[in-house]
């Protein structure tokens, strides 16, 4: 293609070959694996790679994960991959991957659903389960020299064991007075879904926002979009990532 | 590359024969866009064919539905790697939609246009012919909002990005335009057959 003069983003995706380097489980039922690759040396927090993997007599299979990590200049980044039932793919990162395997991978894709310190805020952040993964990237990305700019994270989830990076996220809270954390467990006893009034403690902690990313199911990024917008965000800010149905 | 360790799930052969490289078969229908649905009010509704910043025809919600239907039964197929069988879409056909106009298309390439912020490039070659529909019902109902109601352009044979959502109108242009996603590394084409995802493949 060479469009040149109306191309935001000349890249071509290429696959590039990746070693796992390390490997481990971060809650029940999601596998954080660190890879090396080139393609670490740039990328944008919220961003995803696409993923392929190749059996012994040339079948292929392949599938789109988000970022975790937000570049740190070690050549290499973090997925997180929750392992779906008969997951093709996720099957074998929480079952048979192991350091020192490769896999090929290529992007980094979706300049649309990706954040970074010159964008600015405040960052109203809306991740459903592993929804959460593309907006933890964004704050660990304010967190190297950002952190003048608000953002408020909601984070729905079916109960705290489930939850990425709670520890991370809750220990963030606590320490930057620019940041909150809005959990809602839905499978727990006094857990909630996300409603008005969560949206609105978020908001009211945040100020209007600048930015808004949400992710996850279906229901729930048209449930926290409805939401958003009834609280008075334009919907030109919103931008979406749905997984599922 | 071998992956070690990796089998893989094999699809029955009538299956895999239908799903193009690197897709799998979903019974679900993901949503994927790029923010929130955008208001649409059937009362408001336009559908307008412009040739550059020109207005060539404009449509009300009741002066489309009058336009001859056209259905269409079959597989579908998403970049992000899900693929659906046997999905059943009705409209109006683009051939039809210029007949309407009393127009032959006046460049080979268009940009579709739509509610929210989205657009995406499509050659007039891909939906002549019985090619494409604006379609304004799923499985013998309204499009729901989520899929893109209630009319979305609709060209099966290519990668369903170019099937843009809460279309308002299509936009003829002298050169292939990049839309929304061609901007930001998606194909300008994106046959699916020839595994057209991302810009050089």
């Amino acid at each position: 293609m060479s469009s040149a003069t109306s191309v935001i983003e000349p890249v071509v995706f290429r696959w590039h070959r990746a070693e796992i380097v390390a490997i481990a489980p971060v809650t029940p039922h999601v596998t954080s694996v660190r890879l090396r690759c080139g393609l670490a040396a740039a990328y944008r927090a919220g961003q995803h790679v696409d993923v392929r993997l190749t059996a012994e007599d040339g079948y292929q299979a392949q599938r789109s994960y988000s970022i975790a990590s937000a570049q740190d200049g070690s050549g290499t980044f973090e997925l997180m991959i929750e392992g779906l039932p008969d997951g093709e793919v996720s099957g074998w990162f929480s079952q048979a991957a192991a350091v020192g395997d490769h896999v090929e991978l290529r992007g980094p894709i979706g300049g649309s659903f990706s954040w970074d310190g010159p964008d600015g805020g405040p960052l109203l952040l809306g991740g459903g389960g592993s929804g959460v993964v593309p907006l933890l990237a964004m704050l660990r990305r304010r967190a190297q020299g950002w952190r003048q700019i608000p953002a408020a994270l909601i984070y729905s989830v079916r109960t705290r064991a489930e939850a990425i990076a709670l520890a991370e996220l809750e220990s963030l809270a606590a320490a930057d007075p620019n940041v909150s954390l809005h959990l809602a467990t839905t499978r727990e006893a006094g857990g909630r879904r996300i409603d008005a009034a969560l949206v609105g403690d978020a908001l009211a902690r945040l100020g209007p926002p600048g930015k808004v990313f949400l992710c996850g199911s279906n229901r729930f990024v048209a449930a926290a979009s409805d939401l958003i917008m009834a609280a008075g965000v334009a919907p030109g800010l919103i931008r979406t990532e749905r997984f599922g149905a | 590359m071998v992956t070690r360790g990796f089998v893989g799930r094999r699809q029955p052969p009538e299956t895999g024969a239908r799903l193009p490289p690197g897709q799998y078969l979903t019974d679900d229908f993901p949503i994927l866009q790029i923010g929130p649905n955008p208001a649409v009010d059937l009362a408001t509704w336009r559908f307008t064919l412009r040739e550059g910043s020109r207005p060539i025809k404009t449509w009300s919600w009741a002066e489309f539905e009058a336009l001859p239907r056209t259905t269409w039964t079959g597989d579908i197929h998403c970049v992000t790697k899900w693929s659906k069988f046997d999905t059943t879409w009705e409209g109006v056909s683009f051939d039809d939609l210029l007949a309407d106009a009393g127009i032959a298309a006046p460049t080979n390439f268009l940009v579709a246009e739509s509610y929210d912020d989205y657009s995406t490039n499509v050659p007039v070659a891909d939906l002549v012919g019985g090619r494409a529909l604006v379609a304004t019902r799923y499985a013998g109902q309204p499009i729901h909002p989520d899929h893109g109601g209630p009319a979305r352009l609709f060209v099966p044979h290519l990668y369903f990005w170019k099937s843009a959502k809460w279309v308002k109108g299509l936009r003829f242009t002298n050169v292939d335009t990049a839309g929304f996603w061609e901007l930001r590394g998606y194909h300008m084409y994106g046959d699916p057959w020839r595994e057209q995802r991302y810009i050089g493949d």
